[in-house]
């Protein structure tokens, strides 16, 4: 199964928006990457790092952020990552995404089919 | 024009004063970002401090790696990732260098700069700190040209950073949490913008 971060500036964002997938998809790999060391707002580097590692697997890891450092960072944490692994960021609302991105990997989708369907996360209206 | 030993003291020194000005840099980013800035950077610093010890006869690229890395994983902000790439990037291009001169700074200064707009996709006029770095490196390569020496060229550029810092008042941010305030940031200077005026100042005072 492909895994999944979920990086927010708030750790207890990035642990509810995880807990909120396991409605649809439980038992996943997917981890939280919100604030910094001391729980206080950011974006960890090591974070975002041991959340990966944690549900990496050869089916790759896709990660999805919430805004400004979240990308940044994780951008960063990509461009230090050994080659040849499969951890790609995807550019979506953060819920409607991860909501998306779990199911589709509970179902044993593959990460370029789940990219394809985060794709039009973000345009699909809700009303 | 400095060596090894005289990076090590100049970094010794902005991290001193991003300690002093870590609540001013806050207050800026305060009506416009997430009120973080100086407390972040201060931060970061603050681990870089505790490296020093390790970095004492490492060659400059080396030690300007470590200051990048460090800054990356520590800041916990937006300025983690752009002054951590500015400062790896600027450290591998001065790999194994013991010894630089203000052409070398340029080179780091470039370097930096094209980190930090692959990273934070910002053009100059969208009210970052990209607006105090690119008018900084035109007037010191400016004053390079008329034959100014090193101490002058870096003074040249650091007028330069303030006065572009000066004029994110006027510009509304499209990039970062700025972009979120829009027009209402018209007013306010970029934090970024004036972290970076403060490294180049120190920079300028030391050499």
């Amino acid at each position: 199964m492909v895994g999944i971060v979920i990086v927010s500036h708030s750790e207890n964002l990035a642990k509810s928006v995880v807990e909120l997938t396991t409605m649809m998809a439980d038992g996943i790999p997917i981890a939280a990457a919100g604030g910094l060391e001391d729980g206080s707002f950011g974006t960890s580097y090591d974070r975002i790092r041991d959340a990966i590692d944690e549900v990496y697997s050869d089916d790759g890891v896709i990660i999805l952020m919430d805004m400004g450092s979240a990308v940044m960072t994780t951008q960063s944490v990509i461009e230090m990552e050994e080659e040849g692994r499969k951890v790609q960021m995807v550019d979506c609302p953060l819920v409607e995404g991860a909501v998306t991105a779990s199911v589709d990997s509970h179902l044993g989708d593959s990460m370029e089919e789940i990219i394809e369907d985060l794709k039009t996360v973000a345009t699909t209206p809700k009303m | 024009m400095t060596d090894q030993k005289k990076v090590l003291e100049i970094i010794e020194k902005i991290i001193r004063k991003i300690e002093e000005e870590k609540e001013y840099l806050t207050e800026l980013d305060q009506p416009i970002g997430d009120s973080d800035h100086g407390i972040n950077m201060a931060r970061g610093f603050q681990e870089v401090e505790k490296k020093m010890p390790s970095l004492e006869g490492k060659d400059i690229g080396s030690v300007l790696k470590t200051v990048g890395m460090t800054l990356m994983s520590k800041v916990g902000g937006a300025s983690g990732p752009l002054y951590g790439s500015a400062f790896m990037k600027a450290g591998m291009a001065m790999a194994g260098k013991t010894e630089m001169d203000i052409h070398d700074f340029l080179t780091c200064l470039d370097t930096a700069i094209a980190a930090v707009q692959k990273l934070g996709k910002a053009e100059v006029g969208e009210a970052t700190m990209i607006d105090a770095m690119v008018p900084a490196d035109e007037a010191m390569k400016k004053a390079l040209e008329s034959g100014a020496d090193a101490k002058a060229v870096l003074e040249a550029g650091t007028k330069a950073s303030w006065a572009g810092a000066e004029h994110t008042k006027e510009l509304v941010a499209t990039k970062g949490r700025a972009s979120y305030v829009g027009e209402r940031g018209i007013g306010h200077q970029d934090p970024g913008a004036t972290s970076f005026s403060f490294i180049l100042e120190v920079i300028s005072e030391a050499v």
